[in-house]
């Protein structure tokens, strides 16, 4: 393990950790509200980055409009994922198995039309898409690119943590996943509210998905595999359904990684990942915070 | 008989295919069968594929002893994996396998022995053990012998009681964890076996074979077939097999050739079959009288069951019809 580059390392695990637990939340915020596993958000996550660099690369656009544009283009597909995959079972009151299923059908149609529409190979953003700078301090350094990426995810969890708790959309989450029927009985238009938490939930995974591919400058349809085991570990690490749970564990997801990295065996990152997501499951399955959605706030 | 030879020398792939493929929509089934989902069958079969495939190429072990050592070795992993989680509630089971999977793809392609990334190559010993019809089928033939037994055993029942309500058959005393983690090393060990005889079908493994993707295509197997009936898993894999045979003769449309999409292909069938089909095809079966298919139906209390005079059971299962399952969703937040 070499010391000296622990504090690169650290800061590394930070970066990237902040667009985990964006990608996270996600997660998090349906199957706080639904009690639904969706896991087609990693799909989404990919089509995010795709449509940005598509705008970016193709269309010209400048990377703030095109952010912009996959978040809402990336929100208004989690409707649509929601409409196909989940409202007929709901509807039916189908078990806790088959939107898992259905979801998981979804996300191999998102990731078909990926390879069909913007062809299977590795992308990348033109060169001038986000200025090179990087700031040298001590023997860290440090890319502007990703200090915009950290406060940009900071920004949008607030900015959830916010919503959740202090607006009347969130309050009506918070109902429903208190009780559905209850939060029906007292007024709570059950479906928009649906609604508005998949265009929510899939728009970060969407802003999730630009972030890490500006990030690492790659994209590609099967990227979402890259992040979904981490998004699902960090869900269980903070606690299903929790949002600050789901932040935090996010970093430390991040950190777990920059620890394979540190021991020098990187390409086992995933496995580091798993062994602390089996330990969780083993020691404290409630999640390291273990507070859900109904009970917060 | 020499147009039977012919027609197997023809189709020995496919008709190979469609019995391996049968053993692991069975694998699935069998944690299906009490609800719970598990995405670890294809790493299960990894673990068998390549336990079987060292021993017969290393230590010149016959194919039955190596398979079933893949067996005992993939449902010792699975019963560590399983233990702690099946206490749990099910989508940690989902996530855990998906975490399972990704590792075993991890060993095998970071363990020089396996072949690594490169793949596996098992022709290069001296002896060459391989897995053919009959081997395949006297397999399949065992398995369908125990999933006909299980059914009404008490082990059987167990498993439907949790299926239906899990913490209504915890009241009656039925040991739930107990019979989970069974059922899931039982279905690990299914698809080791599988995966045993699969890789001595072929000369090479590669870590790509065992993927998600692999994954999914069971899941789609059991699916497609119907989860309340062991036959339609067998029958599920039938038909998928043949059909994504089939779809590589599709010409292309605007030139884009439908085989080059499998994704699309399963994740509209999985969707499709889902939404508006929740009991797989069997279900569809039920009311169709011709005599091939009344063969394959599930009994209903008027077919050969209740002549046996067994209990008819109730065709309804991945979802009885309103009802939830193991979670009704105002208690499901712990």
């Amino acid at each position: 393990m070499n010391l000296a580059q622990l504090p690169q390392q650290l800061l590394n695990g930070i970066f990237a950790g902040s667009i985990y637990a964006l990608f996270a939340l996600g997660y998090t915020l349906v199957f706080g509200v639904l009690d639904i596993l969706n896991l087609a958000h990693a799909a989404i996550f990919m089509l995010g980055a795709m449509v940005s660099w598509w705008l970016v690369s193709a269309q010209g656009w400048n990377l703030i409009p095109a952010f912009a544009a996959a978040f809402v283009v990336c929100g208004l597909l989690g409707i649509l994922l929601d409409r196909v995959a989940f409202l007929r079972l709901r509807r039916r009151g189908a078990g806790h198995l088959s939107p898992l299923i259905s979801s998981i059908g979804m996300s191999l149609i998102f990731v078909g039309m990926a390879r069909l529409l913007f062809n299977p190979d590795r992308k990348q953003f033109p060169f001038s898409t986000f200025p090179q700078v990087y700031y040298d301090i001590g023997t860290v350094r440090i890319r502007l690119l990703d200090v915009v990426i950290l406060l940009v995810s900071l920004a949008l969890m607030v900015g959830l943590n916010w919503l959740v708790r202090s607006t009347i959309t969130g309050k009506c989450m918070r109902a429903i996943a208190e009780n559905p029927r209850a939060a029906a009985l007292l007024g709570v238009d059950i479906e928009k509210v649906i609604m508005q938490t998949f265009f929510i939930a899939s728009a970060l995974g969407g802003a999730a998905g630009v972030l890490y591919g500006l990030s690492l400058n790659s994209i590609e349809p099967t990227m979402g595999n890259q992040v979904e085991l981490k998004g699902l570990a960090i869900i269980i690490l903070g606690g299903m359904g929790s949002i600050p749970g789901a932040a935090i564990a996010g970093f430390l997801i991040g950190m777990v990684e920059v620890l394979s990295v540190a021991f020098g065996r990187s390409e086992l990152r995933d496995a580091f990942v798993f062994a602390a997501l089996f330990l969780v499951l083993l020691l404290r399955p409630q999640g390291i915070f273990g507070r859900t959605l109904s009970r917060a706030g | 008989m020499q147009a039977l030879v012919d027609f197997y020398t023809a189709n020995s792939f496919l008709i190979n295919l469609i019995g391996i493929n049968a053993m692991l929509a069975l694998s699935i089934y069998m944690t299906l069968s009490c609800a719970m989902l598990s995405l670890s069958n294809a790493a299960s079969m990894a673990v068998g594929a390549y336990t079987a495939a060292l021993l017969t190429m290393r230590t010149g072990w016959g194919l039955w002893p190596a398979a079933l050592a893949g067996a005992v070795v993939a449902g010792l992993v699975a019963l560590l994996l399983g233990l702690p989680i099946l206490r749990l509630r099910g989508v940690f089971l989902a996530i855990a396998t998906i975490g399972f999977g990704e590792v075993v793809r991890i060993v095998i392609v970071n363990t020089e022995a396996l072949g690594g990334s490169e793949g596996f190559r098992l022709n290069t010993g001296q002896t060459t053990v391989t897995a053919g019809l009959w081997e395949i089928y006297a397999a399949l033939a065992v398995l369908m012998y125990f999933f006909a037994r299980l059914k009404g055993s008490r082990m059987g029942l167990a498993l439907e009681a949790i299926r239906e309500d899990e913490s209504a058959a915890r009241t009656m005393g039925i040991n739930v964890t107990l019979y989970k983690v069974a059922a899931y090393v039982i279905g690990a060990c299914i698809a080791a076996v599988a995966g045993a005889l699969y890789a001595h079908t072929r000369s090479f493994l590669s870590p790509g074979d065992f993927g998600f993707t692999r994954a999914v295509d069971i899941l789609v197997f059991a699916v497609v077939g119907g989860t309340f009936a062991w036959r339609g898993a067998i029958a599920g894999a039938f038909v998928m097999t043949i059909l994504s045979e089939v779809l590589r003769l599709v010409p292309p449309i605007a030139g884009v050739y439908v085989k080059d999409y499998p994704e699309i292909f399963s994740g509209l069938v999985l969707l499709l079959i889902i939404l508006f089909l929740p009991n797989g095809l069997l279900s569809a079966a039920l009311h169709v009288r011709l005599p091939l298919v009344s063969l394959w139906r599930p009994d209903t209390g008027t077919g050969a069951g209740a002549q046996k005079g067994e209990v008819a059971p109730d065709p309804r299962l991945l979802e009885p019809d309103g009802a939830e399952l193991a979670s009704p969703s105002g208690s499901a937040k712990d």
